[in-house]
C-alpha cells in the first residue's frame, strides 16, 4: 500500500533552535495513524509543516506518491488535508458557521450563500450527534471548551478531505464526548480516510489506530503497527527514544 | 445548556419575545452593540431641547446634519481599520489633502468635478496603500506610522495649497453636497423606496429560510423593524422638508440635506460589504483572530492593506463634503479635531478598539453624537474649550463603555 501522505528526512529549524531532525513519517489511507511523544517532542510542529503554516527548511513532501510543495495553508487544503490544531484556531467574534466555513465560504455571485452553509454546518454537527449547542449561529465566544473541539473537528470534517489530522482532539472532553471522538476517528479511517491522532492518551491509542509514529526530542523515533507492540515498548518508545531493538541508536533511526 | 436540542434544526421561528430575551442576555452578557451611543444621543437631544428650544428647529436639524458629515464619513472609514485592531491616526489630513488635490484641480486648472473627485478618491486609495503596506510589510504599528503620516500630510497640505492662502470652490456640483437639498418630493421618494426594498429583502429572506427549514426572523419582528424604519425616516423627511428659509420667497431652503443619501448610500455599501461578502466576512476573522483566519488560507496582509485603503478614500470622501461645506479648502481642513472627533465617533458607536467588532452604522450613530454634542453646546454658548472637554469626556466614556464590555463578556464566560 502507498501511503497517500509521506514525508521523508524533514528538517525544521526555529532560528537557532533545531525542533524536527530527519522525520519520516508516512500515513496510510483507510488507517489512523498515531503520532506520539512527549511534551515538545515537536508533534505540533510536524502537524503544522504538515498543513504548511511553517515552511520546512528541508526534505521531501509526498501526497499520493507525487512531490508537492506546500507554501500555504490553502495548498494544503487544495490537496485535501484537514488539520485540528492543539490551540483550535476560532474566530471568537464569528459564529460557528462563520467558523466553520472560514476562507472557504460558499457564494452566490459575490453574495455569501449563507443558507447552504447553515444546513451543511448543521448536517456535519448532527452526523457528529452535537446535542449541546443552543444554536449554530451563537458566536463561538460563548462555547464551552468541550464544544469548541467538536466545532474545530465539525469544521476538519465538513470537507470531502483525503488526511484528517487531529492534534489532541480530546484534551478538553468529557468521558462520552471523547468515545464519541475517538468513534468518528475510527469512522473517518473506515470510510478511507487517512486519519492522524495525535494524543497522550495510551489507552486511546491502542484503542483505535493501526499504526503508532513515536517522536523522540524531533527525531522519528519508530512508526510500527499497533498490533506488532505493547503498551510498554510505546512509553519506552516515547521516554527514551528506543526499545529493545526498535527506536533510536546514538540518534539514527535502524 | 440545554441537552435535547438539535442545532438550528428548529424549524419554528422564534417568537418576538425569544428576541428580545436574546438580545437583554446580550447586552448583560457585556455586548452592548449600538445602546450606549443610542441612550446618550436620546439623553443629550433631551437635555438640549429643555434647555435650548432652538435645538429641535428644522433649521438646526439640517445644520447638525451637514456640520457631522465629514466627520462622519471619515469615521465611518476608520471603522474598517479599527475592526482589524489597527488605528489610523492620518485620516483627518488625508481627507484634507485629498481635499486640497481637488481644490487645485477644480479652481486652479479648471477641470471638471468628475475628474477632481476622481482624483481626490485615488489619492485616499494611494495613501491607503502606501500606509497599509509599510505596517504589513516593514511590520511598524500603524500607531507610529500613521502618526508620522499625521505630521507629513498637515505638511503636505500646506504645500499643496502654498504656504496658507485659502482656495475657493465655485463648481456648483461640488457645492450642492453639502450646502443643497432634495427637492421635498424626492426626499418622500426616496424614503418610501428605501422602506419598500428593506420590506421587500427582509421578508424575502425569511420565506426563503421558512421554505429551506431554517430558523427566520418571525413576520411580527420584520413589521417592528420595517415600521420602526418607517417612523424615523418619516419624522427626520417631515422635519427636513419644513421651510427653513426665513425669507421663502427670495430663497427657498426645504428638503433633505443631500449629503444624507450619499452617507445612506456608503452606508449600504459598506454595511453589504461586511456583513454579506467574504471579504468582510474575511475582515472580521482577522481582527478576531489573526492567526486561525492565515490557517483558513486568508491572506492577512492584503485584508489589512484593503482595510487601510478603504479607510483612506472613506476619508478623501469625507475631505470632499468639507470642502464643499465650507465651500474652500485652507490648511486647517481636515486638522485640527476632525481626526479626534472621528475616531471618537467610530467608538462611541460602539466598535471595539481591539478589533474584531464594529459596524458601518456606529460609525453614524456616534457621529451623530459628536455633531449633537457640538452644535447643542454651541447653541448654549459654550467656548471650544468646554465643547473639546466634554466630547473628550464622552469618548473616555465610550472607551470605558468597551473596556469594561470586554471585562464582562471574560467574567460571563462569553470569550
Ligand atoms: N513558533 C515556534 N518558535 C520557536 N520554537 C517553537 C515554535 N513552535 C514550537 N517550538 C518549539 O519546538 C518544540 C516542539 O514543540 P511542539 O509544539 O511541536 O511540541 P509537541 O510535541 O506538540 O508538544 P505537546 O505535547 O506539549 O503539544 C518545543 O521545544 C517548542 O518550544
Ligand atoms: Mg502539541
Amino acid at each position: 500500500m502507498t501511503p497517500v501522505l509521506e514525508l521523508r528526512g524533514i528538517d525544521k529549524s526555529f532560528g537557532p533552535v533545531q525542533v524536527l531532525h530527519d522525520v519520516a513519517f508516512s500515513v496510510y489511507p483507510g488507517e489512523v495513524t498515531a503520532l506520539v511523544g512527549d511534551n515538545g517532542a515537536g508533534k505540533s510542529t510536524l502537524v503544522k509543516c504538515v498543513g504548511g503554516i511553517h515552511p520546512i527548511d528541508s526534505g521531501e513532501y509526498l501526497f499520493d506518491g507525487k512531490p508537492v510543495q506546500i507554501h500555504s495553508p490553502r495548498d494544503a487544503a487544495d490537496l485535501g488535508i484537514e488539520i485540528v490544531y492543539q490551540d483550535l484556531a476560532l474566530c471568537d467574534n464569528l459564529d460557528i458557521v462563520q467558523n466553520m466555513f472560514l476562507g472557504r465560504e460558499h457564494r452566490r455571485g459575490i453574495v455569501l450563500d449563507e443558507d447552504t452553509m447553515e444546513e451543511m454546518a448543521a448536517r456535519t454537527l448532527e452526523s457528529l450527534s452535537v446535542r449541546t449547542v443552543k444554536s449554530i449561529r451563537q458566536h463561538v465566544a460563548s462555547l464551552s471548551g468541550g464544544q469548541r473541539q467538536t466545532v474545530a473537528i465539525a469544521k476538519a470534517v465538513l470537507w470531502n478531505s483525503k488526511v484528517v489530522i487531529l492534534d489532541e482532539p480530546t484534551a478538553a472532553l468529557g468521558v462520552a464526548q471523547t468515545a464519541q471522538v475517538l468513534e468518528l476517528v475510527r469512522r473517518l479511517a473506515d470510510q478511507g480516510l487517512a486519519v492522524v491522532l495525535i494524543s497522550h492518551n495510551m489507552n486511546d491509542v491502542f484503542a483505535v489506530s493501526d499504526r503508532i509514529a513515536a517522536l523522540y526530542l524531533g527525531r522519528m523515533a519508530a512508526q510500527v503497527k499497533t498490533a506488532e507492540v505493547t503498551h510498554a515498548q510505546v512509553v519506552e518508545l516515547i521516554t527514551s527514544g528506543r526499545s529493545g531493538d526498535l527506536g533510536l541508536t546514538n540518534g539514527v533511526t535502524v | 445548556m440545554s441537552a435535547t436540542i438539535s442545532p438550528a434544526r428548529k424549524a419554528e421561528a422564534p417568537s418576538i419575545s425569544a428576541n428580545v430575551r436574546g438580545y437583554a442576555e446580550r447586552v448583560r452578557g457585556g455586548d452592548m452593540g449600538a445602546l450606549p451611543a443610542v441612550f446618550g444621543l436620546v439623553v443629550l437631544c433631551t437635555v438640549f431641547a429643555v434647555l435650548r428650544p432652538s435645538f429641535l428647529t428644522a433649521g438646526n436639524f439640517a445644520n447638525l446634519l451637514t456640520q457631522g458629515a465629514a466627520v462622519t464619513v471619515i469615521a465611518m472609514g476608520l471603522v474598517f481599520v479599527l475592526l482589524l485592531g489597527e488605528i489610523d491616526l492620518s485620516a483627518g489630513f488625508a481627507s484634507g489633502v485629498c481635499a486640497s488635490i481637488l481644490a487645485i484641480l477644480l479652481t486652479n486648472q479648471g477641470l471638471p468635478w468628475y475628474v477632481a473627485v476622481g482624483a481626490a478618491i485615488l489619492a485616499g486609495v494611494v495613501i491607503g496603500a502606501t500606509l497599509g503596506s509599510i505596517v504589513t510589510k516593514l511590520g511598524i504599528p500603524s500607531f507610529v506610522v500613521t502618526l508620522a503620516a499625521f505630521l507629513a500630510f498637515q505638511g503636505l497640505v500646506l504645500l499643496l495649497i502654498k504656504g496658507g492662502t485659502i482656495i475657493a470652490i465655485r463648481d456648483e456640483t461640488i457645492l450642492a453636497v453639502a450646502n443643497k437639498n432634495l427637492p421635498p418630493a424626492l426626499g418622500w421618494g426616496l424614503l418610501v423606496a428605501g422602506v419598500v426594498a428593506y420590506a421587500g429583502l427582509q421578508l424575502l429572506r425569511a420565506r426563503k429560510r421558512a421554505v429551506r427549514g431554517l430558523a427566520s426572523d418571525p413576520i411580527s419582528l420584520i413589521a417592528v423593524r420595517v415600521g420602526a424604519l418607517a417612523l424615523l425616516g418619516g419624522l427626520a423627511v417631515y422635519f427636513l422638508n419644513v421651510e427653513r428659509s426665513r425669507n421663502a420667497a427670495v430663497v427657498s431652503l426645504a428638503g433633505v440635506p443631500i449629503v444624507v443619501p450619499v452617507i445612506v448610500v456608503l452606508l449600504l455599501i459598506w454595511t453589504f460589504v461586511l456583513r454579506r461578502t467574504a471579504f468582510g466576512r474575511h475582515l472580521y476573522a482577522v481582527g478576531g483572530n489573526a492567526e486561525a483566519a492565515r490557517r483558513a488560507g486568508i491572506n492577512v496582509d492584503r485584508m489589512k492593506i484593503s482595510a487601510f485603503v478603504i479607510c483612506s478614500s472613506m476619508a478623501a470622501v469625507g475631505g470632499i463634503i468639507a470642502a464643499s461645506r465650507a465651500s474652500s479648502v485652507d490648511p486647517n481642513t481636515g486638522g485640527s479635531n476632525v481626526l479626534l472627533y472621528a475616531v471618537g465617533a467610530a467608538v462611541i458607536g460602539g466598535t471595539s478598539l481591539f478589533g474584531g467588532k464594529g459596524r458601518v452604522l456606529d460609525a453614524i450613530l456616534g457621529g451623530t453624537v459628536v455633531a449633537v454634542i457640538e452644535n447643542g453646546m454651541g447653541l448654549m454658548g459654550y467656548s471650544s474649550g468646554v465643547k473639546f472637554m466634554v466630547t473628550g469626556s464622552v469618548l473616555l466614556l465610550a472607551a470605558g463603555v468597551d473596556a469594561l464590555s470586554r471585562k464582562r463578556a471574560a467574567a460571563t464566560g462569553l470569550r
